[in-house]
């Protein structure tokens, strides 16, 4: 039986009519057609499908889509301010050549905010805990550890 | 995904009724970090999931000297209690390194108990610290120790139609810590080969010792000059993780060493004792006599870390030292 959720999407009200089984991810790609948001595994293991529901990292492929009613998520989508410009987060991560083949980035930039927005100067520790959850086969992780290390600088 | 229905209870006995209602073929659904992957990997099949998370005060934890913990309790809010951390070290070592910071923002310790996985981190801490958990259903409720809540791997005790609505600690001994080990190939993101978690109770904590390594050193170089101190085990309780079919408790070897004189000795029995009661098995993970050898090796370094927390309480804070 469909229900009715309504959610905040990147700082606007979504209203929307789904069918109860759908993950958040499926809700995000394929009917509110917002493809930032990449699907890794789809089953909660690599991180590449990360979203921020009231500002905690969350995997979006194994989240029950009903779960977002009344709350708050971003998604990659929602990092850039209203003039376009890159957050300072994904302008590290240019700078920094964190990205190659750039399909983690979007969860592994995602990870990175939760971390800053609730300790602004982590220890390289506390940001290799925070993108435990995020694989990236291409670049072995030295680049992004940096660029979420520098972001603030941005 | 197989299609299901989806249903969020906003009271207890609301999601009560509706588990008597579709009995079979409902699912109770938590934090969902197995539950979704199980059906996606068509391990299960409900034709309906009840979701707890609407259901008020499911998520608190309630401190006096024992702690209540909801089921909804995510394991993220564990590990940044300091409460958890100063009391019942054992629960956030575990936490601790289960699954990602994704998972621990949505897996709860309500579901990990529940699902009932040999490899569960959070059940052989609770084990050692004593937990109880309560359950109700539309008949009435129980308590009983989480010894007898595991029956099987993924199997419980659980009925039809009841649910998990309380994780009791009690409240500890004076001079008490605990300790969990999850011994891994990686260092995230992981299953245990093997977790051991042990509390300890002493008969005080502080030791008169004239040796400067006292204060400095590991306490396994100073298990000697403890002994000449007469410190002695007032209670024991020592839990194994993927020893067994179930969580267990290894209480053939808290036996020897509970009201005993704390030693190298002793301790070395102890911990071979519990290597002996472990029924561990062959899997992809491990075999098991290397299950068994580290049974060994883990119990004894956790029995001291349990030591060194209450000799050196600051330390639980920072609780990484290796021998």
């Amino acid at each position: 039986m469909k229900q009715t959720i309504s959610f905040n999407l990147n700082g606007e009200t979504v209203e929307v009519e789904i069918e109860p089984h759908l993950t958040l991810l499926q809700l995000l790609r394929d009917r509110l057609e917002m493809t930032g948001t990449k699907e890794g595994c789809g089953m909660g293991e690599c991180g590449a499908c990360t979203v921020l529901i009231d500002g905690k990292a969350v995997n979006s492929c194994i989240f029950p889509a009903l779960e977002v009613e009344g709350k708050s998520v971003t998604t990659i989508e929602g990092l850039t301010d209203v003039q376009g410009n890159l957050h300072s987060i994904q302008k590290a991560f240019i700078e920094y050549g964190a990205i190659q083949c750039g399909f983690c980035t979007p969860g592994m930039v995602l990870s990175a905010k939760a971390l800053l927005d609730e300790n602004p100067k982590p220890t390289e520790e506390e940001i290799r805990n925070a993108i435990a959850g995020n694989l990236c086969r291409c670049t072995g992780y030295l680049q992004i550890i940096k660029a979420i290390k520098e972001s603030s600088n941005y | 995904m197989k299609k299901f229905d989806y249903f969020k209870p906003k009271t207890l006995e609301e999601a009560l009724t509706l588990l008597n209602q579709y009995g079979d073929k409902a699912k109770l659904i938590a934090g969902g970090t197995d539950v979704i992957v199980m059906i996606k990997q068509k391990k299960m099949a409900p034709e309906v999931l009840i979701s707890l998370r609407e259901i008020p005060g499911l998520d608190r934890m309630e401190y006096n000297g024992f702690l209540k913990i909801g089921p909804m309790v995510t394991h993220r809010a564990i590990e940044k209690s300091e409460t958890i951390r100063k009391h019942f070290s054992a629960l956030s070592d575990a936490v601790d390194v289960l699954g990602s910071v994704q998972i621990r923002n949505v897996g709860t310790i309500g579901g990990n108990i529940c699902t009932a996985a040999p490899s569960a981190d959070t059940a052989s801490p609770l084990l050692a610290l004593g937990a109880q958990v309560r359950l109700k259903s539309l008949k009435g409720e129980r308590t009983l120790p989480l010894e007898q809540f595991f029956t099987g791997p993924g199997e419980t005790v659980l009925e039809k139609g009841e649910i998990l609505t309380e994780i009791f600690i009690p409240k500890p001994l004076p001079h008490t810590s605990s300790a969990y080990w999850k011994h891994q190939r990686r260092q995230a993101l992981d299953l245990p080969i093997l977790g051991v978690a042990v509390l300890l109770s002493l008969d005080r904590s502080t030791v008169t010792c004239s040796d400067l390594l006292c204060t400095a050193s590991p306490i396994s170089t100073i298990l000697h000059s403890l002994e000449g101190d007469e410190v002695v085990c007032k209670e024991v309780r020592i839990a194994l993780s993927v020893a067994a079919p179930t969580p267990m408790r290894a209480t053939k070897a808290e036996n020897l060493l509970r009201g005993k004189r704390m030693s190298d000795e002793l301790l070395e029995e102890v911990a071979e004792t519990a290597a002996k009661e472990a029924q561990p098995r062959d899997t992809i993970r491990g075999e098991a006599w290397y299950r068994r050898d580290m049974i060994r090796v883990l119990v004894r370094r956790m029995v001291m870390r349990g030591i060194e927390r209450v000799l050196r309480p600051e330390e639980t804070i920072f609780p990484v030292r290796l021998w």
